[in-house]
């Protein structure tokens, strides 16, 4: 299907999100849509599936035909399909209910017809699930193939991708890939949003890139990654070289640890950070890194081995011990777990000091907030509560917010859904914390980050743990196999 | 005992019990749209009494249920609009609500005070109720304890087996993921509210017009039956049959205490009186007892196939409310 949006405008509010965007769509193309966290890709494809309503004088036309998309339902029917970031589906459903909710028909769905029609479907895309286990089950790569299935089978032609590659596994990303890459020779039309460029270049026919609500411009491949870059900041940003660490005394160390719960159990892991040093910890989601770093965080208390923190044994000692002692935990959800909704930047400083008496000191805490938000590069006022920060400016408060000194921080996922710029700026702040002499121990999906900013690594695979890899020694594809359970025979296998 | 009176009592277990499953019902059909309607304590008294004072001046015992319908569908309209559309906390105003309706149920019924009025008498079903032990249990009730075991099926049917009802499921689990696949999502809930209050609405007459028959203010003993209710729909985990099972299991409980009174006389009784709520309260820990972090630890010690049962057992067990439980939806 051809789409084409013409003249798409969108105020919330004074914020003009969607300025004058005109983008035509031919049939069969994968089209990327770059730009940063903010950049008014989301308004733009929430207007096109139907979520929000553009501003009077803007067209959506479709084959030809300008049509109105009332809502998500009305989307579809036009053969529009979107597929979230965080997948829209239920959790707790069987697949078989979870593709039965909103499909047409008599009171009494025919649930055997429509196991049928799953299971057709779902060989028929080459995906294997079981219509009578739960979405639950599945892992958010999974989650995304199943959504999938149930928007072609409500007859999409045009399939929007909101940021589909963020927590995924490299693995579940390529059979992404490989899946929309069949989508064009069916006619069918693909608008891919991301802020990953590596992404955007692999897979998209042609890239449209927004900033600041304007679309800046397009281009076809072959793509110049620096281009792009400066498209769509205003400005030329480099990863600069890898810093490799000055390591000095051990800060942490860990003599045959050994973690369980219902899940998993992992076995006898060694492991000595010294001053300075990242540690990244790879592999697929619910591996045991989770677990590990909230050993670490004296979150989870192992069931056997010692746990040592600049020589001071801390085995089974409370969280609050090791926060004492200079540990520092930021979690993966940041509004769940590591911030408190509700509260605004003053509050969140004000807790995070050690306490004067009993009362609020106001004037401090504005003053505080105020020099924090400079130094930290936060966009938002004092009195910004945290939930209207973006996720950027989110992960910038909790960095603003580690005490000082600090002998270990500890990360999950620290740039998620972040843009390349926030990205940049996240880890020169760590990087900084490790000159002070820190430590870091972090987790992500995101193979290249952990290659560019940590010293060593950790690869976990379903409950198995490697010996420590150099990072410089290693790649990307190295790396991808021993997630994905391969190699593991001649890289030390002895934790098994 | 004999035979003959433990059935004569069990029956009476079933049909005390029937109000209760209403409340339930109806509350479960409320939340399980994403809307706690914590009037139900008051909706109860209020519609016992309207109930009651509508069956006594019209003389018509089905004007008196519809009347308690009635009273119940617009308390939950007050709920229904407080949180949906004026996105209040549903908490705040259901407890309000619970109150008012308690003491406007006192103030009201003053002049109903101890009246005699009319009475629902039960029905023996032809050859149906000729079955021995079953027929005595189950069809020689009144037509309110008839429509009760319908309306517990009915529910089940209903949210687990039909389209709409598997929308509501979905309303209530995560009502964004339900409004893409074309529900209104405010508008059924508002739907679901109401019904579901209609049959809390239900329970008063239930009361007053059939098992504990005229209104007698604060002496009446329904204040605190709501409350009941409102732990039994979490023990039931919003599924109408294990609700009901709670709700029976409670009736039991309470039969108990009055048939073991004369035997355990050692024990005050008290004790015996009170023992069904503590009952209840060790029965919904017990429920959710396989998200403690202990047991998770118990479970990571157990050999492998033990652990896989339990683990399974503790899950079919375990009741997690609907996601959007008290969250208002906004379409962005």
């Amino acid at each position: 299907m051809n789409v084409e949006l013409k003249n798409i405008h969108k105020h919330f509010g004074t914020v003009h999100a969607n300025k004058a965007i005109n983008l035509n769509i031919p049939t069969g193309t994968i089209q990327g849509i770059l730009g940063e966290n903010g950049a008014g890709k989301s308004t733009l494809m929430k207007i096109l599936s139907g979520f929000i309503q553009p501003d009077p004088g803007s067209e959506i036309i479709l084959d030809g035909k300008p049509v109105v998309i009332h809502s998500p339902a009305d989307a579809i029917k036009y053969g529009i399909g979107m597929l979230h970031q965080d997948p829209l589906d239920f959790p707790p459903m069987k697949l078989l209910d979870n593709f039965l909710l909103g499909l047409s028909g008599g009171l009494f769905p025919n649930r055997k017809e429509a196991a049928q029609d799953f299971n057709l479907l779902a060989r028929e895309y080459g995906f294997s699930f079981d219509p009578e286990s739960y979405v639950d089950s599945l892992t958010v790569g999974e989650r995304q193939q199943l959504e999938i299935m149930r928007l072609l089978f409500l007859g999409a032609r045009v399939f929007i991708l909101d940021e589909p590659t963020t927590g995924i596994s490299a693995g579940q990303k390529e059979k992404l890939f490989a899946t929309l890459k069949k989508f064009p020779d069916q006619a069918m039309t693909v608008i891919f949003v991301s802020h990953k460029l590596e992404d955007v270049e692999h897979l998209c026919d042609r890239v449209a890139v927004l900033r600041g609500g304007v679309l800046v411009g397009e281009t076809k491949p072959p793509y110049v990654t620096s281009k792009l870059v400066a498209m769509m900041f205003g400005k030329e940003i480099t990863l600069g070289a890898r810093q490799p660490a000055q390591a000095g005394d051990v800060v942490l160390s860990l003599k045959n640890i050994s973690l369980e719960d219902v899940r998993l159990k992992i076995k006898n892991v060694d492991l000595e950070v010294r001053a300075g040093e990242v540690i990244g910890l790879a592999g697929m989601e619910g591996s045991g890194q989770g677990m590990f770093i909230r050993a670490c965080a004296g979150l989870t208390r192992p069931v056997g081995g010692r746990i040592s923190l600049n020589g001071r044994d801390l085995t089974g000692k409370s969280y609050h011990t090791f926060k004492r002692a200079g540990v520092n935990f930021l979690p993966a959800a940041r509004l769940e777990e590591g911030l408190v909704p509700g509260l605004n930047l003053i509050d969140h400083f004000v807790l995070a000091e050690e306490p004067k008496g009993i009362f609020i000191d106001r004037a401090a805490g504005q003053k505080l907030a105020e020099d924090r938000i400079q130094s930290f590069n936060i966009r938002g006022t004092p009195l910004s509560t945290v939930e209207s920060l973006s996720g950027g400016n989110q992960q910038r408060a909790e960095l603003a917010l580690l005490q000082t000194p600090l002998s270990l921080v500890l990360l999950e996922h620290p740039t998620r859904g972040l843009d390349i710029e926030s990205v940049i700026y996240i880890w020169s702040k760590l990087k900084e914390r490790c000159k002070q002499g820190a430590s870091i121990i972090f987790i992500s999906s995101d193979l290249e980050e952990i290659l560019q900013y940590s010293d060593c690594l950790l690869v976990f695979f379903s409950s198995k743990v490697s010996q420590p890899i150099d990072a410089s020694a290693t790649s990307v594809e190295e790396l991808g196999q021993l997630i994905g359970g391969k190699g593991w025979a001649d890289t030390g296998d002895e934790h098994a | 005992m004999t035979q003959e009176t433990i059935l004569i009592g069990l029956a009476g277990v079933l049909a005390a019990a029937a109000p209760v499953i209403f409340a339930v019902l109806g509350e479960t059909l409320s939340e399980r749209a994403g809307v706690i309607n914590l009037s139900m304590n008051g909706t109860i008294l209020l519609s016992a009494m309207g109930g009651f004072a509508a069956a006594y001046t019209t003389d018509n015992i089905v004007l008196g249920f519809l009347a308690g319908m009635l009273i119940g569908a617009l308390v939950a309209l007050v709920v229904a609009f407080a949180s949906i559309t004026l996105k209040q906390s549903q908490v705040a105003v259901g407890f309000v609500l619970a109150l008012t309706c308690r003491d406007l149920s006192y103030f009201l019924g003053n002049p109903y005070m101890g009246l005699p009025g009319p009475r629902l008498q039960a029905i023996p079903i032809p050859v149906l109720g000729d079955i021995p032990v079953i027929g005595q249990l189950f069809f020689r009730q009144d037509p309110i304890t008839y429509i009760s075991f319908v309306a517990i099926f009915l529910a089940w049917v209903w949210i687990f087996r039909t389209r709409p009802g598997l929308m509501l499921q979905g309303i209530g689990e995560k009502p964004a993921a339900a409004f893409i696949r074309g529900a209104n999502v405010n508008l059924m809930r508002y739907v679901y509210t109401v019904i579901g209050g209609a049959l809390i609405g239900l329970a008063g007459p239930a009361y007053s017009l059939a098992i504990r028959a005229g209104w007698m203010g604060t002496i009446s003993g329904l204040d605190g039956i709501g409350w009941i209710a409102l732990s039994i729909t979490i023990f039931g985990g919003w599924n109408p049959s294990r609700a009901a099972f709670g709700a029976y299991l409670f009736a039991f409980l309470q039969w108990l205490g009055l048939v073991l009174q004369p035997v355990l006389t050692q024990v005050p009784s008290q004790v015996l009186q009170v023992a069904p709520f503590p009952l209840m309260i060790l029965t919904l820990l017990l429920v959710n007892i396989g998200d403690a972090e202990w047991v998770e630890r118990a479970l990571a010690a157990m050999p492998e196939n033990t652990r896989k049962i339990m683990v399974k057992l503790l899950r079919a067990m375990r009741a997690s409310p609907p996601a959007a439980l008290g969250v208002p939806f906004e379409r962005d």
